[in-house]
């Protein structure tokens, strides 16, 4: 599908600019070049497909279809799914934790799509399909969903309610079905369409600076840095590899935008990629400033306990993939 | 009439920009920049919004989750100025 892009970045970089095939420089600038409208393509299509997927079904319809009925534990898988097609800003989680609960759904489902919507975003999902083909996006996206619905429903099983702040607890004890949508007009899908594409270019504009950086040291290592040189030291054999490179990946507050790219180099030379894929779940899903704003209604014991059973499941399913790929 | 407006969200990028859009917008106007920012959480959640950033025309939500256009927020001004 971008063999036209490769041609592009060779004719660029071995014609005009005249630089040597196979030279290290050359390696580098080429990967770059390509690596670049590859990934641009991809963010620009994905945004926009899943601001129209998104559209027609808003946050506020997939609230009123959790509450109207019980599922009888469907809403676990119904809640995760929704939560990759809404794209998500970390400032919205509390109004968003709010709503849900305030609207009678049960916490273990608000918490797999809370976790579920950072984990599964647009943006991953097309720098996925960019730099490690569709089979890996796949198995991303998958086990996304199924990570959020055993992650939420592992903390319903702990009865964490007692542990919400006052205020949250307060509200939950006057708590009412509001099932209006918001005040916003509705338009039709022509009327919405140029809304949906400016999102997504201000997705895209967003994450370009650390897409174009990522991919610069992305290229840097992919023509300087031997193949397998990291084979020695994270290897699928090494146990802690997955936990730590986990641990690490929860205090980093990035997009998936910067990182990836240099994590599939860090694939091509030697790391195993299942280690890789934790690392940026851990990166997406658990990040400080969220922590710091969800504090707002989670008292410090279950903010612990909540990072804890997310970072847990990631580092399992870290293992997993180590497993099967 | 008078009309009062408020931005609600926590303060992230996309808060920020939203109150710059209602800013050029009202300024092209020429009307008062005042806007009130909402960052506490608390208050924003009583306008039943499950995303910010939102903007709030005399108590009533316009526009929830997104970043609008100048042009969106002009139009929305007609209604009451």
């Amino acid at each position: 599908m971008f063999d036209w892009a490769q041609r592009v970045a060779d004719w660029l970089i071995y014609s005009i600019l005249g630089i040597q095939e196979h030279s290290k420089v050359g390696d580098a600038l080429n990967f770059f070049v390509y690596d670049t409208i590859k990934i641009f393509l991809l963010l620009l299509i994905i945004t926009s497909l899943m601001g129209v997927i998104n559209s027609y079904f808003p946050i506020d319809k997939v609230r009123n279809f959790l509450t109207r009925r019980k599922w009888f534990g469907l809403d676990y898988f119904i809640a995760s799914f929704f939560g990759t097609i809404t794209p998500f800003c970390s400032c919205s989680s509390v109004p968003l934790f709010i709503g849900f609960v305030k609207g009678g759904i049960p916490l273990g489902i608000t918490f797999a799509f809370l976790i579920s919507s950072p984990l599964v975003d647009a943006v991953t999902v097309a720098i996925f399909l960019g730099v490690f083909g569709w089979q890996t996006t796949l198995l991303y996206v998958f086990s996304g969903i199924i990570l959020s619905m055993i992650a939420g429903y592992l903390l319903s099983l702990l009865k964490l309610e007692p542990l919400l702040t006052p205020w949250v607890q307060q509200l939950l004890k006057n708590k009412e079905v509001q099932n209006e949508s918001s005040e916003e007009t509705q338009h039709s899908f022509i009327q919405r369409l140029p809304i949906i594409l400016r999102e997504a270019w201000t997705i895209v504009k967003g994450v370009s600076l650390y897409i174009v950086i990522g991919v610069a040291i992305g290229g840097l290592m992919h023509g300087y840095i031997p193949t397998n040189f990291f084979e020695a030291y994270i290897s699928k054999e090494n146990p802690l590899a997955v936990p730590i490179a986990v641990i690490l990946g929860v205090p980093m507050y990035s997009n998936t935008a910067g990182i990836l790219p240099i994590m599939q180099v860090l694939v091509e030379k030697g790391i195993p990629l299942g280690t890789v894929i934790a690392f940026s779940m851990s990166v997406v899903a658990l990040s400080i400033p969220e922590a710091l704003l969800l504090k707002k209604i989670m008292t410090t014991k279950m903010l612990v306990i909540f990072l804890a059973v997310v970072t847990g499941c990631i580092i399992v399913s870290g293992y997993l993939f180590n497993l099967i790929l | 009439m008078s009309l009062s407006i408020k931005i609600l969200g926590p303060g992230c990028a996309r808060c920020k920009a939203t109150v710059e859009v209602v800013k050029k917008a009202l300024e092209k106007r020429g009307l008062p920049t005042d806007i009130t920012k909402v960052e506490d959480v608390e208050e924003i959640i009583k306008y039943n919004i499950l995303k910010t950033p939102a903007v709030v025309m005399n108590e009533q939500v316009k526009i929830s989750g997104r970043i609008p256009t100048q042009e969106e927020i002009e139009s929305l001004l007609n209604q009451y100025v």
